[in-house]
């Protein structure tokens, strides 16, 4: 094993082990998810011909929201505890470091998303094509973390950061939560209500997804900086 | 290295051990830039930089495999009996007493056996018998060791060589010292840091 997947390796490990032990990041962004979900239900009278338009804006509303508090956590628990420095003194691959929290925040927000999509179809009594909604999310959390892993970086070193990361996060995010709402919508059934095409929208959402886990694996460095 | 509040020795420490870049100038160590030359650095100061919800030895491992240490568990296990904290291995950093947990900083500190050992203001976080240890260690081994402290008298003992730092600057510097240097050092700290 060469020295980069044996960094990789440890830090995803690491990254498990206090998020187990903790569970400040899911248990915080599923309870957060579940909230947003029933107000929504509450200012939302979705009838059954305004679900289908309505409801992946909303799943991905509170999908979002709920990852922006899981990203924000996942550096400024490094920073307030001093624990990135200690990472940082050691001669550790900074894609390494960047990967290893992608991977995390990924994972911890699909684990959200296991228990905010059941949620969201038995509020708004819909029907969902999991073999189209399962890549649709999949593919739209990685573009969410991707960026927001950097974001939330370089968010870490402000007083601001609650603040800035969304700030910063939703102008990017729009193209990729674009192609993540019109996925879903394509994988919601409603009665009578003949499904949108996906078209290539989940081809946008790799290249997307692809453009931005790239860019930010160069950009990491500077993020990360002290100076 | 010797200095007053704001003198500018934690900087030095953080500018040397690669965690910030220098504003003017070159850190170099063992002629590589501070920032390549990180695996042969070791760093001890009053922050642990320890995972609060992983063991000791847990800790130790993640640092050892960052650093590429060779069979991270039996050295996690050398170490922590080294620092007197083998009983304890298996216990989460955060149920640790200060004390303890600066012990396993140590250890942390001197996993990859660094030829350069930073140590920044460590004595404001260890109690008395854990400093007599890291001083035991730091100097065993032929490292070469940079020590900021206000504890004239510690670093009168261990120092062969002193700096005095103000505002960034060194301004003074002597290649040998002795115990005997104190009281003019002191008078020295004293008006610098009235100044």
């Amino acid at each position: 094993m060469n020295r980069f997947s044996a960094q990789l390796r440890v830090l995803i490990w690491k990254e498990a082990l206090v998020e187990a032990r903790s569970r400040e990041t899911v248990l915080a962004g599923a309870v957060f998810a579940l909230l947003v979900l029933v107000i929504f239900n509450f200012a939302f009278d979705l009838r059954v011909e305004s679900s289908a338009a309505v409801a992946p804006g909303v799943l991905w509303v509170t999908v979002t929201f709920a990852g922006v508090l899981s990203l924000g956590r996942s550096f400024a628990r490094e920073r307030d505890r001093r624990t990135l420095d200690g990472l940082l003194l050691a001669p550790v691959d900074r894609s390494a470091l960047y990967l290893a929290k992608v991977i995390a925040n990924v994972a911890a927000m699909l684990v959200v998303e296991v228990v905010a999509v059941p949620a969201f179809v038995a509020i708004f009594n819909l029907r969902v094509d999991l073999a189209l909604l399962v890549p649709a999310l999949v593919l739209g959390t990685v573009g969410l973390a991707g960026v927001g892993t950097l974001f939330a970086a370089m968010a870490a070193h402000t007083r601001a950061r609650e603040v800035l990361l969304p700030l910063l996060l939703f102008p990017i995010q729009v193209p990729v939560i674009m192609a993540t709402v019109k996925s879903t919508g394509a994988a919601i059934r409603v009665p009578g209500v003949e499904p949108p095409e996906i078209g290539n929208w989940l081809g946008l959402l790799v290249a997307f997804d692809a453009l931005y886990l790239g860019l930010s694996v160069v950009l990491f460095d500077f993020a990360i900086d002290e100076d | 290295m010797l200095g007053p509040n704001g003198a500018g020795k934690s900087t030095f420490i953080r500018v040397f051990s690669g965690l910030m870049r220098a504003a003017q100038g070159h850190a170099l160590i063992m002629d590589r830039p501070a920032r390549e030359a990180r695996a042969h650095v070791g760093v001890v100061s009053h922050v642990t930089y320890l995972y609060d919800e992983l063991t000791a030895a847990e800790n130790l491992r993640l640092y050892g495999g960052l650093y590429g240490v060779a069979d991270t568990a039996a050295r996690a296990r050398e170490l922590l009996d080294l620092v007197g904290l083998a009983h304890l291995a298996n216990e989460r950093v955060g149920r640790l007493s200060r004390g303890q947990q600066q012990r396993v900083t140590i250890a942390r500190a001197l996993l990859h056996d660094p030829p350069v050992l930073l140590l920044d203001e460590p004595d404001t976080g260890l109690d008395l018998a854990a400093f007599s240890l890291l001083e035991a260690l730091a100097t065993s081994g032929g490292r070469a060791v940079v020590l900021t402290t206000h504890n004239l008298e510690a670093g009168l003992r261990l120092g062969t060589r002193v700096a005095v730092l103000s505002r960034g600057r060194v301004v003074h510097e002597r290649g040998s010292v002795s115990p005997g240097d104190g009281p003019a050092l002191a008078d020295m700290l004293r008006r610098l840091a009235s100044a």
